[in-house]
């Protein structure tokens, strides 16, 4: 009995994170993905940020809207698959409605100056709160104070932002560098190991 | 016509790697070009609405497309042809990851990709707020172009999350009010 309450209690707070998540996020999956990080790991606590970032490159290497990746994998996480079914449905309901009381006068809408305005300077907003979560991440892969993770960061940075190479790229590349990484230290571990025997 | 409506957005879902910008194209292939459903006029409109309403891009479209076309039912065919795949994708990722993950050499394999994605979000943020702030890309850094109010919003934005942790969907909102405000009235 209680057990099923807790489980409730669980799918409940996933729809309603999801929900408010997407109803109140303007412009691209990154955007949700640093509110997910402030609302799942900061706010509620369920998981590390370590898993928040794999949970990124999952999202982001997948086909699909980056949120609703996202949602699927942390709702998995939370409730296996009725888990990722509730999340799903949280992220997606709010555009639908939305979008479907728009597209009736989106003339009207779009022509609107004071709804251009308000959304105008609400990038400044969102800016700052991603902004916010980027510090704080970028303080973390800093204090490792591992050479080849501070400098894939500005890196990456550099290409992404300044080069326009692809998001997608940029995780393909790190995933190379990574298994190059472990084959290096297997091989160390080999010749250590060899050396005592 | 339904059924046609949701396998469009199935393979707009599957091939659409990368986020919404990468949906865009493949959602005017196939109801522009293809099914001919709309007019690459009426299209555009869609690209504006989508991008200046919460939500993922690509389900604010497929939602659009879908209303314009076969009402509330058009909606939900075309939402859940674009979700499906990504669902079923996911999920298998997801299984596996859960399952692996706590290996010392996947560990080490996602410890080399983390700083990237902290570089992903970063690189997502500069460009919000250079759109913020000069309305447009790195090109488009200039004084002329600068945008004083949305940088003391975003200053003050920054402040309040660090130091007093302020709620970030109230941030985002606050920002929008006062900003309108300060725009209607100075």
């Amino acid at each position: 009995m209680k057990n099923s309450t807790t489980d409730k209690n669980i799918l409940w707070k996933l729809f309603h994170a999801t929900f408010t998540l997407s109803a109140f996020t303007f412009g691209g999956g990154f955007v949700i993905v640093s509110l997910m990080k402030k609302k799942f790991v900061e706010e509620l606590g369920w998981f590390q940020e370590e898993e928040m970032l794999d949970i990124t490159a999952i999202a982001q290497s997948s086909p699909g809207p980056i949120p609703i990746n996202a949602s699927v994998i942390i709702g998995y996480r939370m409730h296996g698959l009725l888990g990722a079914l509730v999340a799903i449905l949280g992220t997606s309901l709010p555009p639908m409605i939305i979008i479907s009381i728009i597209s009736v006068f989106y003339q009207q809408f779009r022509e609107n100056t004071v709804i251009a305005t308000a959304l105008q300077v609400m990038r400044a907003g969102v800016a700052a709160v991603i902004f916010d979560v980027v510090l704080n991440l970028a303080k973390n892969v800093i204090h490792t104070r591992r050479f080849v993770y501070i400098s894939v960061m500005l890196i990456a940075f550099i290409l992404t932002f300044f080069m326009d190479v692809s998001a997608m790229l940029i995780i393909l590349a790190c995933l190379a560098i990574g298994i190059i990484e472990l084959l290096l230290d297997l091989n160390a571990k080999k010749e250590t190991t060899g050396s005592e025997g | 016509m339904l059924l046609k409506l949701f396998f469009s957005f199935i393979q707009v879902g599957l091939f659409s790697v990368g986020g919404g910008y990468a949906a865009i194209p493949l959602i005017q292939d196939q109801i522009v070009n293809t099914l001919q459903l709309m007019t690459l006029a009426e299209f555009t409109d869609l690209i504006t609405i989508a991008e200046m309403t919460p939500g993922p891009i690509s389900i604010n479209s497929a939602t659009f497309v879908g209303t314009r076309i076969a009402g509330i039912p058009g909606a939900i065919i075309c939402t859940l042809g674009c979700i499906l795949p990504a669902f079923i994708i996911c999920l298998t990722l997801a299984f596996f990851y859960y399952k692996y993950r706590q290996f010392s050499g996947v560990q080490k394999v996602l410890a080399a990709l983390r700083p990237a994605v902290v570089a992903l979000i970063a690189s997502a943020g500069m460009a919000i707020l250079l759109l913020a702030l000069f309305n447009g890309g790195l090109s488009d850094i200039s004084s002329s172009n600068f945008r004083g109010i949305e940088c003391l919003l975003f200053v003050t934005g920054l402040y309040c999350l660090r130091r007093f942790k302020v709620n970030a969907i109230a941030i985002i909102f606050g920002s929008g009010v006062i900003g309108t405000l300060l725009y209607t009235f100075i």
